[in-house]
């Protein structure tokens, strides 16, 4: 499969992307410019984490303007495999590929820390690969991720089964402790914590590395 | 236009003495009309002088004792000098690093002062050529139970944290301390680490006539006009309320810096003959330094700086401290490459002027000649001040050493704990992302930071150290256990010290007690820094740490980096399981003076410091290296404030175990705090091995425990309980501080 | 009662990453008569107060003391009684 890591200005994860899918799961990687247009060549968009545009304004609110968020909203629109992480994720909320919004930490400081998920739907694209309720162990870093979202949306969610992790201990205060959905087709995933800091022993857990080799898992399969 | 005729004359300035404010002595203006230019100086060019002449830049009341540190050795690439020390690391790789103060910015402004202390340092890192991996920060604040102070603490925290974790450089540790002797001073001390290969190294050279000065990043506006001679100058209360046009970091646009700026140094490096960070006295003090060290001058033009706001006068201009920023130096008919590789990355660059063959540093402004000096007089000819080395009579005296006296061990042990200085900071590291750039090993909260080196099968551990307390009864021992204490910590991490920056925070120079402690604890830490073989290769001096006369304690930060050669040699200080061996090694003794102990119980700290023998530390730390390479420990940890007692519990805590055993050593000493030790965690299994190698240097002195209790009998006492409310103690103080 | 409407914003020297990096994307929409933008801080404050003057004296101590960075911002406000 090939993979696209796309670079926005201010993105700092997207090294840590590339490394994931290149030394982790051995495949494909290109990184693409948010300037750019074509992402016909990909199968898997990924946008990282970081501060896009310095998160001026409201985080993720200015990327979802750039050049190549069309293309994305394509492939989205397509069915190829879009996953944002942290920052990418509320790119994805900005640009209303995924409900809801992500608001300041209930206690207004930033929160980096390796926090317990509960994979609550492994049914997915990208969950396949653990088993229902695993618990895995995955670093989150961010001052915005507090998931929030009206309660019919909530409703739905949890009726299409679109809630994917879960906190163990809610570092942000996220509505149901959510760290992570889709989209109701499940081709688009949005999460605040960072698999890709967690595909290393050396790193101190390895339980993101499965993440990307459920999205390789339902290629074979599919 | 009108600004310009606002400016004093050269006459003016003279007659006036107008240079005097601008913080240059009758006898430095004597040098530079007599000496130097052979005529009156007019407004911009005193200007210049002043800002060039500050201690911030030029070091000139610290320079002589500066050379006493020692920076030789075999990994040393680049020494101090430049903007960053360069180490080898083998394999064709090597470390960057340096710590630099922002500590009266960040009295004054305390979020974007400490934010922008993180900024410049790291601009002193890339503009090596190298990609920062890792920040620390070693911060000193007053007592807690002040309302301004737990202010500056938290606003210090978010500065760093929002700059850090913007830019995406993981802030991986440092230490913080808590003192009243901080109280109208905090200090601010940031050290970052970055990573390159060899062939990659640049400097700060302006050659080559004909060249071009290149300008890029953020526009000039009016901020921190002259902040190097504010930098350099006693505060006072009154002062605070009246500074204005504080500099304002951009970490987005730092970020696009770190990335343009490296594509140049990684793959445009033959067009490009030099490159620096217009830190302190911005403009003037980048392409100044530049061309003095390649003996050339330049020649600028004002009207082409980026300005963002209008009628800056040349002095404004030169002299203003917007953040980043950076100077390049480029071969000429090479220029549009450079701009157009910025424009890739939105970034506005421009050339405003050219390398010259007269060594003149000469600026135009508005078809204006406004100064027409000599290069070297703003950098090599500045006038250096060393003052007589007199032992103050505080030292002379003989005090009494001090014996704590108390009745219950384990009440004294918790109120220890909740001291802010040896409570946990995870509500503090929390903030700080960590982790960005995955390749950090050990986070905050271990004796050293660690961070992989990517594709190989090594690691650098980094660490921040000074106990002022000891430096202030002690400044010759106090600056070797500095040194000696960093050394641990690395080693404890499974690292082996390769080199050391420092932070040198001191009160006035003028002031005796001041200078001599900087003179003796210099020596002391170059003397410790032989033994380690850990050159000095670069820092920086914060002297002037006074508000209303009175000084801090010495602080003379030490940030050291380790090599790891081996990642299965990476160590941490926790204890992971229960019924494993605990050790100590290294000896203990009554050593009270200038310990928590005695600050808690007496508020005040007095007396010398007793036992420190730097060939007993090596010894100590060999071994220690020894038995961790040999896969013989489960944990390690170095023993300091609070001693053992402390010690114990750091280890005990995260894993949730308990101890139980006994030592040969009084309940007081418990919470000695004699240098050159380890706490150690062994296997049962590794037990006769372990002793074969260790001999007497280690003591054991129980094992750990699933019960959650702590049980250790004393010569004199025993110190036995619930270990949860000791964690509690610990856990919770800093946080409720922080509500 | 008064209600005070005090907005908070930058002293015109002091540099305003937010607001640059805003109007470039008000300009990458193709709104490029948009000159400069300069993002601030809007509060609304009911003051138990008898009269204005005494309702003034404590909003202004409120911004000096905490809602404003003399350092860095500058502020006005339009109150009024309710």
């Amino acid at each position: 499969m090939r993979f696209a890591v796309i670079s926005f200005p201010g993105s700092n994860c997207d090294n840590d992307l590339y490394y994931a899918i290149k030394d982790g799961i051995r495949e494909n990687c290109d990184m693409v410019s948010s300037e750019d247009t074509n992402l016909n060549m990909y199968d898997v968009i990924l946008l990282p984490g970081g501060f896009s545009f310095g998160d001026y304004l409201r985080s993720g609110a200015i990327a979802s303007l750039s050049p190549i968020m069309k293309s994305i909203k394509e492939a989205a629109n397509n069915g190829k495999i879009i996953i944002g992480i942290c920052n990418g994720f509320q790119i994805l909320t900005e640009s209303h590929l995924l409900p809801g919004s992500l608001i300041k930490n209930n206690n207004m400081q930033f929160v980096s820390n390796w926090e317990k998920l509960s994979v609550s739907n492994n049914q997915t694209i990208f969950t396949n690969e653990y088993k229902k309720n695993e618990q895995i162990n995955i670093p989150v870093a961010h001052g915005e991720g507090h998931y929030y979202c009206d309660q019919d949306t909530l409703a739905s969610l949890k009726d299409n089964h679109q809630i994917v992790f879960t906190y163990n201990n809610n570092p942000n205060g996220s509505i149901s402790d959510i760290a992570g959905i889709v989209n109701k087709e499940g081709n688009v995933l949005g999460m605040m914590p960072h698999p890709e800091r967690a595909v290393e022993d050396i790193l101190g857990s390895k339980d993101g590395l499965k993440l990307f080799k459920s999205i390789l898992n339902h290629n074979v399969r599919s | 236009m009108l600004k310009k005729h606002i400016e004093p004359s050269a006459e003016e300035i003279r007659d006036q003495k107008l240079y005097v404010q601008m913080g240059l002595t009758e006898k430095e203006y004597k040098i530079i009309v007599d000496k130097l230019i052979h005529r009156l100086p007019n407004y911009t060019e005193i200007g210049l002088f002043s800002g060039m002449w500050s201690e911030h830049c030029s070091y000139k009341n610290s320079k002589s004792i500066l050379i006493k540190f020692w920076s030789d050795g075999s990994r040393v690439l680049q020494g101090p000098g430049e903007g960053a020390g360069v180490l080898d690391i083998d394999d064709g790789q090597a470390v960057v690093f340096k710590a630099e103060s922002h500590n009266h910015p960040s009295f004054v402004e305390p979020y974007e002062g400490a934010a922008t202390g993180v900024g410049g340092i790291i601009r002193d890192i890339f503009s090596m050529g190298a990609k920062p991996i890792a920040s620390l920060d070693s911060l000193r604040f007053g007592d807690l139970d002040s309302q301004k102070n737990r202010f500056l603490l938290s606003q210090v925290v978010s500065g760093i944290a929002n700059y850090g974790n913007c830019i995406g450089i993981p802030t991986v540790g440092g230490e913080i301390g808590f003192d009243d002797t901080y109280n109208g001073n905090p200090l601010v001390n940031v050290m970052c680490v970055g990573l390159m290969n060899k062939k990659d190294m640049e400097t700060g050279r302006s050659k080559g006539l004909g060249n071009s000065i290149i300008y890029v990043g953020a526009k000039t506006g009016r901020d921190g006009i002259n902040g190097a001679t504010f930098a350099s100058s006693e505060f006072s209360e009154k002062e605070e309320a009246e500074r204005s046009a504080v500099q304002v970091g951009d970490p987005f646009m730092e970020k696009l810096l770190v990335d343009a700026c490296l594509e140049i140094t990684k793959y445009h490096s033959d067009i490009l003959v030099g490159i620096q960070d217009m830190g302190a006295a911005g403009i003037v003090s980048s392409s100044a330094e530049m061309a003095a060290k390649a003996n050339s001058g330049v020649d600028l033009n004002l009207d082409l700086v980026p300005k963002r706001e209008s009628g800056m006068t040349p002095y404004e201009m030169m002299l203003s401290e917007s953040q980043e920023r950076m100077l390049l130096c480029v071969k000429k008919g090479y220029e549009d490459e450079v701009i157009n590789i910025f424009k890739k990355y939105k970034l506005e660059a421009k050339v405003i002027g050219k390398v010259n063959d007269d060594g003149q540093y000469r600026l135009s402004f508005q078809d204006e000649i406004v100064c027409d000096i000599p290069t070297k007089s703003l950098v090599d000819d500045v006038p250096e001040y060393s003052h007589p080395v007199i032992k103050p009579k505080r030292l002379l005296k003989k005090i009494n050493d001090y014996y704590p006296a108390f009745d219950d061990t384990y009440q004294i042990l918790k109120e220890l704990l909740s001291q802010p200085t040896i409570a946990s900071k995870n509500s503090i590291y929390r903030q700080y992302d960590s982790r960005v750039q995955a390749n950090t090993v050990l986070s905050p909260g271990s004796d050293a930071a660690i961070v992989r080196i990517r594709h190989t099968n090594k690691s650098l551990a980094m660490t921040t150290d000074c106990n002022s307390r000891y430096i202030y009864l002690n400044p010759y021992i106090g600056g070797q256990i500095a040194v000696a204490e960093a050394a641990r910590n690395i080693v404890a991490s499974g690292g082996h010290p390769i080199g050391i920056t420092d932070c040198l925070n001191f009160g006035n120079p003028d002031d005796s007690d001041s200078y001599y402690s900087m003179d003796q604890s210099v020596e002391g830490m170059s003397e410790a820094c032989k033994k380690f073989d850990t050159p000095v290769i670069g820092g920086n001096v914060s002297l002037y740490n006074e508000t209303d006369g009175n000084s801090i304690y010495p602080t003379p930060m030490v940030g050291m980096v380790g090599l790891i050669e081996n990642n299965s040699n990476v160590m941490d200080q926790h204890a992971k399981k229960a019924n494993d061996l605990v050790y100590v090694i290294g000896q203990t003794y009554d050593d009270f003076n200038g310990s928590e102990l005695q600050k808690m119980l007496n508020k005040k700290i007095s007396g010398d410091i007793k036992h420190f023998d730097l060939n007993e530390e090596y010894d100590n730390q060999k071994l220690v290296q020894n038995i961790i390479k040999q896969g013989l420990v489960n944990s390690v940890h170095d023993v300091s404030e609070g001693g053992l007692a402390v010690a114990l519990m750091e280890s005990l805590f995260k894993n949730k175990l308990g101890f139980n055993g006994g030592m040969d050593i009084s309940k007081e000493q418990l919470f000695s705090e004699s240098q050159s030790r380890f706490i150690v965690t062994i296997d049962p299994i590794n037990r006769d091995k372990f002793e074969k190698i260790t001999g007497l240097k280690a003591t054991m002195i129980g094992y750990t425990t699933k019960d959650n209790k702590i049980n250790m009998q004393l010569s004199n006492g025993k110190l036995t309980g619930e270990m949860i409310n000791l964690r509690k103690a610990w856990e919770d103080s800093l946080a409720c501080y922080m509500k | 009662m008064y209600l005070a409407k005090l907005y908070v914003s930058h002293k015109p020297s002091i540099l305003d990453p937010q607001g640059e990096a805003i109007k470039k994307a008000l300009h990458s929409l193709n709104h490029q008569s948009v000159e400069s933008i300069s993002q601030g801080k809007y509060f609304e404050i009911n003051l138990n107060e008898n009269n204005q003057e005494d309702a003034e004296n404590v909003l202004k101590k409120a911004c000096e003391e905490l809602l404003v960075n003399q350092n860095m911002e500058t502020y006005h406000y339009e109150i009024k009684e309710v």
